[in-house]
C-alpha cells in the first residue's frame, strides 16, 4: 500500500502542467512483450484498451466538432437546403455588434471570474495559514467551498432574487441609508454585466482559497518559522515564501476560472438570458440563441469555432507564462 | 513575536474571513428565508419571517413532482458514471502503463479535448440525435456526456497509471499472471482513490448539467436537477416564495451529499483541477 503513497507524491509535483511526456515505465519493451503487445502480429492488441474510450470521444465530441466547422461555412436554417457561405459567417462574427460584443463580454468576465477571486483567495489563504488549525478554519473552508457543488443554475436563481427590485441587495442598501442607489441590477444596461460578474466572484472565491490553502500546506512549516525568527512580517512572509510557493496553484486557478469565464452559459442563461438587450450576452448563450431560436446555424457555428480557438490560445498562453519562469 | 500585534492581526484576519463567509452563505440564507414567508406574499429584502411557513416545502415538493425529478437525475448518474469511469480506466491503463503504438498521439488527441467548450458541440449533437430518434429521451444526454467526459477521465487515469510501480507488474508477470490479471488484480485495487475522485467529479458534473438536457431533452420532468431549476425560473417567476422553496428542495440533496462526503469532494475537485 505504500506504493500508492509514493505515486501520489510524484503526482503533486506536476501541478498545473498538462504534461503528457511522463517517464516511460522502465524496461518497457520487456514488459510489453510479456503483456503480448510488441511482437509484430500482436502489436495492436494493446489498442483494445483504448478503443472504447476513443470511440465515445470520436463519436460524440470530435465528429460533432468537425460538423460545427462544416456548418460554419454554410447558410442553413436547420431544415431547408444549406447554401455555401464561404467565410461570410466569420465576417459576421467579427463585424456584427451583437456577436463581437458577446466575445468582449466574456473577456470582461475574466476580471470577475479570475482576477478578483485569485487576488482575494491569496489574501484569505495566507490569513488562514497564519491561524492555528481548528474548528474555525474547518468551518471557513467548508463554507467557502460550498458554491463549488451548487449547480450553476441554482446560483443563477439565488442571485436573481438577490438582485431583484425588492431583493436583498436593495434591502441592504436601504438599511444602511443608501436607498438612492437601489435599482434593478440585472435589468439596467450599466449594472447588469458587473452584477453577473459578482456571481462569478462568488463562484470562484472559495475554490481559489481552498486550492491555495492546499498549496501552502505543502510548504515546510520550518520555512515560515525561520522567516518569523528573522523578524519577517506577514507581508514579507507572503511575498518571500507564500507567493513563490503557490505559483503552480495560481496557474491552475487562473486556467480553470478563465475557461469558466469564456465558456460561461448556465449562470447567464438562468439569470439574464444575455439581456437586457445584449448587455450580458456571452458566446455560449449566443450560440444557443442563434441555433435554437433564430435558426442561424452557420453564424452560431462560426461563433463556436472562434470561441474554441480563443480558449485554446488563451489557455496555452497561461500555461506558457506559468511554466516560463521555471 | 510581539503578542499585541499578533492578537490584532488575528482579529483582522478573523474579520476578513468572516466577511468572505457571509458573502458566500448569504444568498443561500436569503433563499431559505424567502421560502419560509407566507405563500403568495411578495417578500422584500432579507428578513427572517415571524412565522416560518415550513409547509411551503411540502407544497413545493408536490408542485415540482420532486420524486420524479430525483429519479430522472438518478437515471443520468447511473447511466453515465459507471460506463464513463470504466472506459476512462481502461484507456488510461492502455496509455499510461502499457505503451501502445501511437499512444502519444492518442493522448494528445484527448488532451486537445480538455478545453473544448460544450457549446461548440450542441448544434451538431442535436441534429445527430434527431436523426437517430433519440431527442427527448435520456439516451442522447447519457451518450453525449460519456463522450464529453473522456478527455478528462482518460487523462486523469493515465496520469495515475503512468506512476504506478512497474516492479509490481514485473513480479506478477513472473508469477505467470495474464495481462488482464495484472490489471485486474494488481493495478486496479491500487487505483481505488483515483477512481473514487473521478467518480465523484463525474457525479457532480452530471447532476449539475444544464446545457445538454436543455437542448437534447427540453422537458424539465425528464431533465437533471439543474435543468429543472432553470425551468422553475420561468414557471414560478410570479411566485417568488414557491420558487425559492422549490429551488431549496432541489439543492438539498447536493448539500447533504456535500456535507457527508465533504473531504472527498474537496480533494476530488482540487486534484481534478490540478491536472
Amino acid at each position: 500500500m505504500s506504493y500508492t503513497k509514493s505515486a501520489d507524491v510524484s503526482n503533486r509535483s506536476r501541478v498545473g502542467h498538462l504534461d503528457i511526456d511522463q517517464r516511460a515505465p522502465k524496461s518497457a519493451r520487456w514488459l510489453n512483450e510479456s503483456l503480448g503487445v510488441t511482437s509484430r502480429k500482436r502489436k495492436w492488441v494493446g489498442v483494445i484498451w483504448v478503443l472504447p474510450a476513443l470511440a465515445a470521444y470520436v463519436l460524440f465530441v470530435l465528429f460533432p466538432l468537425g460538423q460545427t466547422v462544416r456548418y460554419s461555412f454554410y447558410n442553413w436554417d436547420g431544415i431547408g437546403v444549406a447554401t455555401w457561405a464561404g467565410f461570410n459567417n466569420y465576417v459576421q462574427v467579427f463585424t456584427q455588434p451583437e456577436l463581437i460584443s458577446s466575445i468582449v463580454h466574456s473577456f470582461i468576465l475574466i476580471v470577475f471570474f479570475t482576477i478578483i477571486p485569485v487576488f482575494l483567495g491569496l489574501i484569505a489563504a495566507s490569513l488562514l495559514q497564519r491561524r492555528r488549525q481548528g474548528a474555525f478554519t474547518t468551518v471557513t473552508r467548508t463554507i467557502l467551498f460550498f458554491p463549488q457543488i451548487v449547480p450553476l443554475a441554482g446560483a443563477g436563481i439565488m442571485w436573481s432574487w438577490m438582485y431583484a427590485p425588492n431583493g436583498a441587495v436593495n434591502g441592504l442598501l436601504r438599511a444602511v441609508g443608501l436607498g438612492g442607489l437601489t435599482q434593478q441590477w440585472l435589468g439596467n444596461f450599466n449594472t447588469a454585466l458587473p452584477a453577473v460578474g459578482i456571481i462569478g466572484v462568488w463562484l470562484s472565491l472559495g475554490f481559489c482559497t481552498v486550492l491555495f490553502l492546499s498549496g501552502i500546506s505543502k510548504v515546510d512549516p520550518a520555512t515560515y518559522e525561520a522567516a518569523r525568527i528573522d523578524g519577517a512580517g506577514a507581508v514579507r512572509e507572503f511575498f518571500a515564501i507564500t507567493l513563490p510557493a503557490l505559483r503552480g496553484e495560481i496557474v491552475v486557478a487562473v486556467t480553470v476560472t478563465v475557461i469558466a469565464a469564456l465558456e460561461s452559459f448556465d449562470v447567464i442563461y438562468v439569470s439574464t438570458q444575455g439581456g437586457p438587450g445584449y448587455a450580458t450576452m456571452v458566446p455560449g448563450v449566443e450560440i444557443y440563441r442563434l441555433t435554437f431560436l433564430n435558426q442561424h446555424i452557420g453564424a452560431a457555428s462560426a461563433l463556436a469555432v472562434v470561441l474554441t480557438i480563443l480558449v485554446l490560445i488563451v489557455v496555452s498562453i497561461i500555461q506558457r507564462v506559468g511554466r516560463g519562469r521555471d | 513575536m510581539n503578542a499585541v500585534s499578533s492578537r490584532s492581526s488575528r482579529a483582522t484576519s478573523a474579520i476578513l474571513l468572516i466577511i468572505m463567509m457571509v458573502f458566500t452563505i448569504f444568498p443561500l440564507l436569503t433563499m431559505l428565508a424567502t421560502a419560509l414567508q407566507p405563500a403568495n406574499s411578495t417578500p422584500s429584502g432579507f428578513s427572517w419571517p415571524a412565522h416560518p411557513q415550513w409547509h411551503n416545502f411540502a407544497v413545493a415538493w408536490v408542485a415540482t413532482n420532486f420524486m420524479h425529478l430525483l429519479s430522472s437525475s438518478v437515471i443520468y448518474v447511473v447511466g453515465v458514471v459507471p460506463i464513463a469511469v470504466i472506459l476512462a480506466t481502461l484507456a488510461g491503463y492502455g496509455l499510461g502503463h502499457i505503451t501502445i503504438p501511437g499512444g502519444k498521439a492518442v493522448t494528445l488527441l484527448f488532451v486537445f479535448g480538455l478545453t473544448l467548450p460544450a457549446e461548440a458541440l450542441i448544434t451538431p449533437l442535436y441534429y445527430q440525435f434527431q436523426s437517430w430518434g433519440l431527442l427527448g429521451t435520456h439516451w442522447g444526454v447519457i451518450l453525449a456526456l460519456i463522450g464529453l467526459y473522456m478527455p478528462f477521465g482518460v487523462f486523469w487515469m493515465r496520469t495515475h497509471f503512468a506512476n504506478s510501480p512497474v516492479e509490481l507488474t514485473e513480479a506478477a508477470l513472473l508469477d505467470g499472471a495474464s495481462a488482464w490479471q495484472v490489471f485486474r488484480q494488481v493495478h486496479l485495487p491500487l487505483a481505488r482513490s483515483a477512481l473514487a475522485s473521478l467518480a465523484i467529479l463525474m457525479f457532480l458534473w452530471t447532476w449539475n448539467q444544464l446545457l445538454l438536457p436543455l437542448v437534447l431533452v427540453n422537458d424539465p420532468s425528464k431533465g437533471t436537477v439543474a435543468s429543472a431549476l432553470s425551468a422553475f425560473q420561468g414557471q414560478y417567476s410570479t411566485n417568488i416564495v414557491l420558487l425559492c422553496a422549490a429551488a431549496f428542495i432541489v439543492l438539498l440533496p447536493s448539500l447533504i451529499v456535500f456535507l457527508i462526503f465533504q473531504r472527498h469532494f474537496v480533494q476530488a475537485l482540487l486534484q481534478g483541477s490540478e491536472r
